[in-house]
């Protein structure tokens, strides 16, 4: 199997983010549980990732003249870094909050509202 | 064989996905996040970015699906089959999101000015060559990410733990 070769192209990679990144974005505003917008940014993330990583396989760098530079998957790196972090901090926060507050609906996180 | 692989795992990933925004029970959203990350994996794979693709599988499979199973299990109340409801305002972001989608496969498919590679690309995303950038010319923001991932644990430690009261 010859994996160099595909015939799918950037449109398709770029369609598959895509539909990822809507699916993250409308768990975002339509979940009322907070560590299920938590996945959905995750889901949000990991597509903007697949982009990174389809642009780097497929778009010619005209500035060095070559595609041997991996800049897409170092950003893509770093975004794994910056998502692990996230989800870190996030859920230590959700965990607090359900401490003090007993419960994990965002529309009843609502006390620094006067 | 390269595009039926594509498309299984693709149509995979974004049919969990799916599950994950759908999903009446927090539980299951949390499996299918996992199984669309593994989705994610082959694809990275398949755009020969071997590191990414284990990194991929080690970090987001390994560690965040399994935080997120602990965070419902320590937080879980009342019952479990309506544990992950929609608001009342799921419409419109179904509507958003649904323009979004729109929006963005119209710049996909109007765009013609991609700039393919002319020829395959044979390179591999492999840790050698990606630790090469990364101790050479991305140096200082693979410390900084360093010195993000320490702050963060020890940040993650004290917000769940509760810090002392100093006196």
């Amino acid at each position: 199997m010859n994996l160099n070769n595909l015939s799918v192209g950037l449109t398709t990679y770029l369609l598959v983010g895509a539909m990822l990144f809507c699916l993250g974005l409308y768990g975002v505003f339509s979940k009322k549980n907070i560590i299920a917008i938590l996945m959905s940014i995750e889901l949000m993330l990991n597509a903007v990732n697949i982009n990174f990583v389809a642009f780097n396989r497929f778009v010619w760098n005209q500035q060095t003249g070559n595609h041997y530079i991996l800049t897409g998957h170092v950003a893509a790196l770093f975004v794994i870094v910056v998502a692990a972090a996230e989800v870190a901090v996030g859920l230590a926060l959700v965990i607090t909050i359900y401490r003090n507050r007993k419960t994990t609906n965002v529309d009843e996180f609502n006390w620094l509202k006067w | 064989m390269g595009t039926v692989i594509f498309f299984i795992f693709a149509i995979l990933a974004i049919a969990a996905a799916w599950g994950v925004v759908t999903s009446q029970n927090i539980v299951h959203s949390a499996l299918y996040l996992a199984l669309s990350f593994a989705g994610v994996a082959v694809l990275y794979v398949l755009m020969n970015a071997d590191f990414l693709a284990a990194v991929q599988l080690l970090v987001y499979m390994g560690a965040v699906s399994i935080m997120i199973v602990f965070a419902v299990m320590l937080t879980l109340r009342g019952d479990v089959c309506n544990s992950n409801p929609e608001n009342r305002h799921w419409r419109q972001g179904a509507v958003i999101a649904g323009l979004m989608f729109i929006m963005i496969a119209l710049v996909i498919f109007t765009n013609v000015d991609w700039r393919i590679i002319p020829t395959p690309w044979l390179g591999g995303g492999s840790a050698e060559d990606l630790s090469l950038l990364l101790l050479t010319r991305y140096m200082i923001p693979f410390e900084a990410a360093a010195l993000l991932l320490t702050i963060a644990l020890a940040g993650a430690v004290i917000l769940a733990k509760g810090a002392k009261e100093s006196k």
